[in-house]
């Protein structure tokens, strides 16, 4: 069959986007971060603005900080980022576009311990990323206070992106806030180790059950402009989206799960083509990301 | 005749555009900035 796309089309997409996302090289060698106008914008992923490489804002740190303000408003800005890139790419951006979600792609390949794609209770745990979005980036955001301010709460509390891509490079970098590290750094970097190792043995772990983002984008999921779609009078009911899926969708499920990534390897399996990226088949025949 | 309808994804768009706007008008986005170029204590794990 014809290839259009270059075999791991998807991971080059995902170093590239990271690279340029974060190419402020100067941040990393000096242990400061970039404040120029770029900053005034929301990068679509999991993103730490306190990375020193960062060049646009996270939309989650930026949402927490806007319902952690003293006045009470809401957070117009923060929402029109969410609402464009959710209905342009809903959890495209998850599969394609976060760092963070390349670091866990990275660590699953990693040929250690038997994989699994999901972990015991999935039925149960997949609803944490909700949890994580009601309870800490909402109420705990817009309720919660520290001293007299009142505090982004994922941020502080769970965060692994903030811990790998701002805290561990500041502090290589900065002797001053290496001693200011306490207790709250050794949380949030145990949080950082159990979903580093968690990640080589299952798929994408802090995506699945955590992050409170792709709990935003999996809303938009079912309506976005790129979709997965199945033609279920083409489907042979082979079974190999599902064997290729990562995160273990049936035919059924993909185009309206909020759990699909949209990585396309349901695409690139499919002997009939009954399922390919959009409606129409301008992009179905994507064979580049197999394995 | 197919009547076609407008797509979700555009009517998810404009209404981001319309939030763009209005946060634009309640000067949000320098929130946005002001907030991004100042290391982030609680993010690194020390505020």
């Amino acid at each position: 069959m014809k290839k259009f796309f270059p075999a791991n089309i998807r991971l080059w997409f995902q170093i590239i986007y990271t690279i340029l996302t974060n190419g402020y090289l100067y941040g990393f060698m000096s242990g400061k971060i970039y404040k120029g106008p770029l900053k005034y914008a929301c990068v679509p992923g999991l993103n730490c603005y306190s990375c020193p490489g960062a060049l646009g804002s996270c939309p989650l740190g930026a949402l927490q900080n806007a319902l952690a303000q003293r006045r009470i408003e809401v957070p117009f800005a923060v929402l029109g980022f969410l609402f464009v890139f959710g209905s342009v790419f809903g959890r495209f951006i998850c599969g394609w576009l976060c760092p963070f979600g390349l670091f866990q792609d990275l660590l699953y390949k990693i040929p250690l311990f038997q994989k699994r794609k999901r972990l015991p209770g999935h039925s149960v745990l997949k609803y944490g990323k909700y949890v994580m979005l009601f309870g800490l980036v909402i109420l705990g955001s817009a309720v919660l206070f520290a001293g007299f301010a009142k505090v982004p709460a994922f941020c502080k509390y769970i965060c692994p992106s903030g811990t790998l891509m701002g805290a561990v490079p500041l502090m290589l970098a900065d002797s001053n806030l290496r001693a200011q590290a306490g207790g709250l750094f050794g949380w949030k970097l145990a949080i950082l180790a159990v979903i580093t190792i968690l990640s080589i043995k299952v798929y994408r772990p802090f995506c699945q059950y955590l992050c409170p983002l792709g709990a935003i984008y999996g809303w938009f999921n079912r309506f976005s402009l790129v979709q997965v779609c199945w033609e279920q009078n083409k489907c042979i009911s082979c079974g190999n989206c599902q064997k290729a899926c990562p995160v273990d969708l049936k035919p059924e499920e993909i185009s309206v799960s909020p759990e699909c990534i949209k990585c396309g390897k349901c695409v690139a399996v499919c002997p009939t083509d009954c399922l390919h990226f959009y409606e129409g088949k301008k992009f179905s025949a994507y064979k580049g990301d197999v394995v | 005749m197919t009547e076609k309808k407008f797509p979700k994804w555009l009517f998810g768009v404009s209404i981001g555009l319309l939030l763009f706007v209005m946060g634009f008008v309640t000067r949000q986005y320098d929130d946005i900035y002001r907030k991004a170029i100042m290391i982030c204590l609680e993010c690194i794990g020390i505020g």
